[in-house]
């Protein structure tokens, strides 16, 4: 394991983090990471981060909703124990649809959703009784923190920080864990 | 400022005249004896051979939908398999007059029904006091010029269409209709006339104050008539949901005066706000074209997208509503709607449903494909059409059964409404600056960034 050097630089307001994120990518430097209390609007595009694909993962999920609940309702109120619906006994799914097209919608939502929540936790490596990976705790509150990787230019890397509006800078030795 | 050339005044005036032309040579043809009718169903039995049966099963089917009352009164002494044949010939012949009377009817409904949704959609604007929009209040604002002289029209041809639209009108059918006698307190034609004012009335003088006051707000130097106009529109929306339900009622649901639908009202507003905010995602995207309306970018197009995938969205939510109840309860008073529909219009009333929903669904899902010209105008004519549709659905199976079609009556009355709609659209397009300068949110809606 190779160990770097990363500098946290902490600073009060999402539009300044904006405007360091922008001149720091500029100046060419890799940010490892920024914590933000909240989300801020137009800081992946800043960042550079690849689109997500949460959107393509929801559609096939969804499309997983739908068959089970089609599968679902075919078993119980078809095969397994057929049901006169609505005065009309023809046990026939496609006769019946518009009585199971409720279900169907609402198992589409379940599925796409709760599914999506968790593809999004185990994306972002979160999962139950595991430790927070926040450098500080003042991140959740009112500061924003970008982690910058240092080369062997640390100190023009500090003055550039400077210059951008950070109000607090730590080097920290961290074991790359990625 | 936008120039209304002669060019497009011609094109305009060239569709109204083709439409007038050809909605006037079906009305001519349509009047037909009853002994031309009889010819020609003659003629299609021995098309058909042994559909004889098929044909004659699908007179009873109309009976209930159409000419109930003097339908049931004859059906009650005819014995012979002559007097059947009589009177399903004459009822052909009735469908066969009132043809060319839905037509107009129809295509006039739909292109008002766009005016009424956009005026819909531009109050809302106000009363949010939507920021993003701004850029395109003067494309609204164009549009629903066609409101005031579109819905006189659409009431004119119900009144002078009478009982070829409403069997309602018609006192012969009243006076053996016990159901419609239980009706007549609001289904009679002075009531009819005085809705139907006051509903234009009121649409009509919250279009023209508010116009009036956004043109004043250019060259103001306070926000008084922005005020004004924010606190006209929120009003406005109350009235037009109350009047809109009722026209709906007065205007589409009563040519089948013994269904009602306790929905219905929100039903045809799901269809002319989803259709109001495709003509102005389509004008929007012309006048970029030409050159005009430089402030508007992809950002506001992504908007005009979402808002027609999600009201499209929402009218299948409510046409599904009315439709799986109805089917479900199968009450035969109420479910006869979705037979007559099912039985003789199997293609529109399904295609319909996938021209309004799956369609804009699967197109606009994608939030990229939102910002695509092309896509936006596919998509755009597609619910367009289907909305159409929807509209022809509500009107021709209570006036000609199963004797529908699209052919001439139906396209040359949809040219003549286009032709007029883009006259009065563009007329009112090259009356006022394309940008509404003096709106206090018109720096935000420049600078609109999704």
């Amino acid at each position: 394991m190779k160990s770097s050097k990363v500098i946290h630089a902490l600073y009060t307001d999402d539009d300044v983090l904006m405007g360091a994120v922008k001149k720091l990518r500029a100046a060419k430097h890799a940010i490892e990471e920024v914590y933000t209390p909240f989300p801020v609007h137009g800081l992946d595009k800043a960042m550079g981060l690849a689109p997500t694909r949460i959107a393509i993962t929801s559609f096939l999920y969804g499309c997983v909703g739908l068959t089970v609940a089609i599968l679902m309702m075919n078993f119980i109120m078809i095969q397994d124990w057929p049901q006169d619906i609505g005065g009309k006994p023809s046990f026939s799914y496609l006769e019946n649809m518009p009585a199971f097209v409720p279900i169907m919608f609402e198992m589409t939502v379940f599925f796409a959703a709760h599914l999506m929540v968790i593809t999004f936790y185990l994306r972002s490596r979160m999962w139950p009784f595991k430790n927070a990976e926040n450098p500080d705790p003042r991140t959740t509150d009112d500061h924003f923190l970008v982690a910058v990787s240092v080369g062997d230019n640390e100190k023009e890397l500090k003055k550039l920080l400077t210059e951008t509006g950070a109000v607090e800078m730590h080097l920290v030795e961290q074991e790359a864990s990625h | 400022m936008y120039i209304f050339t002669n060019r497009l005044k011609l094109i305009a005036l060239s569709l109204v005249f083709l439409g007038a032309l050809g909605w006037g040579y079906s009305y001519v043809n349509s009047k037909k004896s009853l002994e031309e009718i009889k010819v020609m169903l003659a003629e299609e039995d021995s098309h058909h051979g042994e559909a004889v049966i098929a044909t004659e099963h699908s007179s009873d089917n109309h009976a209930e939908s159409t000419d109930h009352a003097s339908m049931d009164s004859h059906s009650a002494e005819h014995g012979t398999e002559d007097a059947h044949a009589d009177e399903h010939a004459e009822h052909v012949m009735h469908q066969t007059h009132n043809r060319p009377y839905a037509a107009l009817y129809v295509a006039a409904f739909f292109f008002m029904m766009i005016s009424l949704g956009t005026l819909a959609f531009y109050a809302v604007q106000y009363a949010a006091q939507a920021g993003w929009s701004v850029v395109l209040h003067r494309v609204m604002e164009a549009i629903t010029a066609y409101l005031l002289p579109g819905s006189l029209i659409v009431l004119a041809i119900a009144l002078y269409a009478g009982d070829h639209l409403f069997i309602w009108m018609d006192p012969e059918v009243v006076a053996h209709d016990a159901l419609i006698q239980g009706k007549t307190s609001w289904l009679n034609k002075t009531g009819f006339l005085i809705r139907g004012l006051i509903f234009i009335g009121g649409w009509s003088a919250y279009r023209y104050l508010s116009r009036r006051y956004s043109i004043a707000q250019d060259s103001a130097d306070d926000a008084k008539n922005f005020k004004r106009n924010f606190r006209l529109s929120a009003g406005f929306l109350v009235f037009y949901l109350y009047t809109e339900s009722m026209m709906s009622w007065d205007w589409i649901m009563s040519v089948d005066p013994h269904w009602f639908s306790t929905l219905f009202g929100w039903y045809v507003f799901a269809s002319m706000f989803v259709s109001g905010i495709t003509v102005i995602a389509l004008l929007t995207l012309y006048l970029k074209t030409k050159g005009h309306l430089e402030l508007v970018n992809d950002s506001h197009l992504h908007d005009l997208a979402k808002f027609m995938f999600g009201i499209s969205i929402f009218w299948t939510y409510l046409w599904f509503s009315q439709f799986m109840l109805i089917w479900y309860s199968n009450i035969p008073e109420e479910v006869t709607y979705f037979v007559t529909r099912l039985a003789d219009y199997k293609l529109p009333f399904l295609g319909m449903v996938a021209l309004n929903f799956l369609f804009p669904m699967l197109l606009l899902m994608n939030s990229d494909y939102k910002r695509v010209p092309w896509f936006i105008v596919m998509t755009g004519i597609v619910i367009l059409f289907g909305h159409y549709i929807d509209v022809f659905n509500m009107i021709m199976p209570a006036t000609v059964g199963d004797r529908w079609g699209i052919g001439l009556p139906e396209i040359s009355a949809v040219l003549l409404f286009l032709g007029l709609f883009l006259f009065i659209v563009q007329l009112a397009l090259s009356k006022a600056p394309l940008l509404a300068k003096g709106n206090p949110f018109v720096k935000e809606s420049e600078y609109y960034h999704y």
